[in-house]
């Protein structure tokens, strides 16, 4: 194998100041994370960089798809080592590296040294200079520019050498568990998945909330929610998913208030639920995958009745997103395939022909008082009678 | 308590039958095509199915070929059948009501060049045999009718059609799909029905899963579908499954002891689930609901029924909250958006298609457990009619 390190770059973590080192440990931690199961790996800091050095055999393509999936990562380098520091062998290592990766195929490249390693008998200049010369008798096609290089070969002198020229992008972001926590409303849908995706890569750790209504939905329903929670979770690290059983709570609407509005109605106590829960377990915030006008409940003023329910931030980050938008985001992060699951959830099976679209906030609370009764104690059930479910990356 | 009444899906593994493929996995586990001992234990056992399914058909154990399955079994009667009677003529017939099963492999050879006469049913979901009769051309070289249809469990007259099939032209091949007959209708014999080729799955009659059988008249020809090693003479590649072929022996013997009493006993309770079932009000039942004599009416162990005013889905769910398993439409057509083939054929009104529910029962269901479900019906369908989803009524 080729590459035997991975040096990581972050960008915008490293504009925090004195917060800086929480950044870096906690990108430290979610490399760990998500190379856990493709081989050993010893992740270190070093002078503002962090390096992964594997120390067993591995797949590349997989690594470097594990470190994909970190946010806080802008580019990952594929680094080559030479052990011995001496100077023919590491224009030989160079040379070599050079011929695999540009082969005979005319360039032109520029060389960055560094000299951690400060007993090293050349400068930095020195090494740029001497192994470009090395490189341009080695590759008569090559040619230097020193502006505007296509190959930036980077020479890195430590008690090892590193060499890497190489840059993959990484999904930039900032790493999760930097930014707090928050309660992603979870539905089976396209939408909610690529909420959570979204606002984890702002650093900030997922809970999730799914509502089942059983026997209108099914146990198949459900595992489709675990399965997307699962696949944000390669992302998010870890998603602690609140299931709750919603189906009273529906049938009482359905008995006692208008069937125009029972979408809206049945989504204000789904905000009430999932902040409930939100605060019990120290969320900052709720997040949800409305995007105004794309359905009936997500008009302007179906989201101000929903809000109006919840002191807590709802973080909507799709909410200017087109369907199409969205629907890219959900097959780059891989849910897509799972989300057009054919099962039905609670929110498409009592659905009135007519919803409300311009709902009225002070007729909406009217109608709820028709709750009034028992709603109390059916809330009450409902978050006694959940089910808490860890789903780990899938 | 459990109760299932999915037994048209698939069925409990008896425990004779385990024990067996375990013996067949961990102890005789060797290659039936190899030379020493182990392989000839091994192969022991295929001798040993091949024999008992034999006896239950009054056939040669020769004309037995294993397979994957079901499916496996009908896609080698029909395309094996049809590619190697190609120069008889390209034209083939079945009914509207087959299982995917049939139909794909009937598409697929449309597509091929061949010609295929789909049909009708009437409203017990049976098929005329003047009709099949009056289906026949020169060139016609396969008709395919399933024994038992598997969404509202009505019988085929088969003896009447094999009758009209051979009378019409002896070389033309009689398919039967018995995959949900075999062990539930009487004197299914392959030799006085005129069928050539008959298809038959593991796991309807408490074997496992991954094994079948497909009985092949000796004169008829079919060309193999899977070629490698010329096992099981050169019409089914592959070491045989040795572990599923036990474990199939030892189901048919179990299923086929004291059967015919066992299918009586299967018609009494029915007759109980139909006549209580009505009583819930607002109910119809699919197919026929009496048995009749010989190849005619409904199978004993499959009940379909529709509910007016409650989704098939919901009320399946609701079942499954108190342990009661069944299916809507057919299990194995569920996840397709197209709505149950056999309901539509039958002219079942529209509004009752998204409303029926398969129920099916094996040998060991209990008058208890028809009674315990009759009980949950009668508590979940009037929950279920107050709240019609899609507005108050």
């Amino acid at each position: 194998m080729m590459f035997k390190a991975f040096l990581i770059k972050y960008g915008e973590i490293g504009l925090k100041g004195k917060n800086r080192y929480l950044f870096e440990d906690a990108l430290m931690r979610q490399i760990r994370f998500a190379l856990d199961g493709a081989g050993e790996f010893s992740v270190n800091k070093e002078q503002g960089r962090i390096f992964v050095d594997a120390l067993s055999d591995y797949d590349y393509d997989e690594v470097l798809e594990r470190l994909g999936r970190v946010f806080g990562i802008v580019a990952i380098c594929p680094v080559v080592e030479c052990e011995d520091n001496s100077w023919d062998s590491l224009t030989k290592v160079t040379g070599d590296y050079v011929a695999s990766v540009y082969g005979d195929k005319p360039f032109t490249f520029k060389v960055e040294s560094r000299r951690a390693d400060k007993r090293y008998p050349k400068k930095s200049m020195e090494i740029s200079a001497d192994m470009g010369e090395y490189l341009l008798d080695r590759f008569p096609q090559a040619t230097v520019d020193v502006h505007h290089p296509q190959v930036l070969l980077n020479i890195e002198i430590r008690e090892k050498t590193y060499i890497y020229s190489l840059s993959v992008p990484g999904p930039g972001g900032m790493p999760v568990g930097t930014n707090g926590k928050a309660m992603l409303l979870l539905s089976g849908g396209i939408d909610s998945p690529v909420a959570g995706y979204m606002i984890a890569k702002r650093g900030v750790r997922i809970d999730a909330v799914y509502f089942h209504a059983p026997p209108y939905t099914s146990e198949r329903a459900k595992q489709k929610v675990i399965d997307l929670a699962r696949i944000v979770a390669r992302y998010a690290g870890p998603i602690k998913l609140n299931i709750i059983n919603f189906t009273d709570i529906q049938l009482a609407i359905y008995e006692k208030c208008p069937h125009d509005e029972l979408t809206i109605i049945m989504r204000r106590y789904m905000m009430k639920i999932a902040e409930h829960i939100a605060k019990e377990d120290g969320c900052l915030g709720l997040i949800t995958g409305e995007s105004i006008g794309q359905v009936a409940s997500q008009t302007m003023q179906s989201l101000a009745a929903t809000n109006e329910v919840c002191t807590m931030p709802v973080y909507r980050p799709v909410i200017g997103f087109d369907k199409n938008d969205i629907v890219d985001i959900s097959q780059k992060i891989g849910a897509f395939e799972t989300s057009i699951l054919p099962f039905e959830d609670c929110c498409t099976i009592f659905v009135a022909k007519h919803p409300v679209t311009k709902p009225n906030i002070r007729a909406i609370q009217r109608s709820e008082h028709h709750l009034d009764d028992v709603i109390d104690g059916l809330m009450e059930t409902a978050l006694n009678t959940r089910e808490v479910l860890l789903c780990e990356p899938m | 308590m459990e109760i299932y009444f999915d037994n048209a899906a698939t069925t409990r593994v008896y425990d004779g039958v385990c024990q067996v493929m375990v013996e067949a996995m961990q102890s005789n586990f060797g290659n039936p095509s190899s030379l020493h001992m182990k392989g000839v234990d091994a192969e022991r056992y295929i001798k040993n199915t091949r024999e008992i399914i034999a006896r239950t058909l009054k056939v040669d154990e020769k004309e037995i070929l294993f397979t994957s399955g079901g499916t496996e079994s009908n896609n080698m009667a029909l395309i094996g059948g049809a590619m190697a009677n190609q120069r008889a003529g390209k034209h083939l017939i079945t009914t509207r009501i087959e299982h995917a099963s049939v139909y794909n492999p009937m598409i697929w050879l449309e597509s091929q060049g061949f010609e295929v006469t789909y049909l009708p049913v009437d409203r017990q979901g049976c098929v005329d045999p003047e009709a099949v009769s009056a289906a026949i051309r020169p060139d016609t070289i396969l008709v395919s009718v399933m024994c038992v249809n598997n969404e509202i469990g009505t019988i085929q007259p088969l003896d009447e059609i094999g009758k009209r099939i051979k009378e019409a032209n002896p070389n033309i091949l009689f398919h039967v799909d018995a995959i949900q007959g075999y062990g539930k209708v009487k004197n299914l014999w392959p030799r006085k029905l005129n069928i050539d080729l008959l298809s038959v799955s593991g796991h309807k009659l408490h074997g496992p899963k991954g094994v079948g059988f497909l009985y092949v008249r000796d004169r008829a020809k079919v060309r193999p579908l899977i070629l490698g090693g010329g096992q099981q003479k050169d019409m089914r590649s592959g070491t045989e499954n040795v572990p599923g072929i036990a474990g199939l022996g030892e189901a048919v013997r179990e299923v086929f002891d004291r059967l015919p009493e066992k299918i009586d006993r299967l018609y009494e309770l029915r007759s109980d689930f139909i006549r209580q079932v009505t009583g819930i009000g607002g109910v119809q039942i699919n197919g026929w609901q009496e048995r009749q004599e010989g190849f005619r009416g409904p199978a004993p162990h499959i009940v379909s029924v529709s509910f007016a005013d409650v989704r098939a889905e919901v009320l399946l769910h609701a079942l499954e909250e108190k342990g009661i398993y069944v299916s809507s439409g057919s299990a194995c057509s569920s996840n397709h958006p197209a709505i149950s083939g056999t309901l539509k054929a039958i002219g079942v009104d529209k509004k009752y298609l998204d409303a029926t529910v398969r129920f099916s029962f094996c040998y060991d269901t209990t008058k208890e457990e028809i009674h315990e479900s009759i009980n949950a019906l009668e508590q979940i369908v009037p929950m279920l009619r107050r709240y019609t989803p899609g507005g108050r009524r």
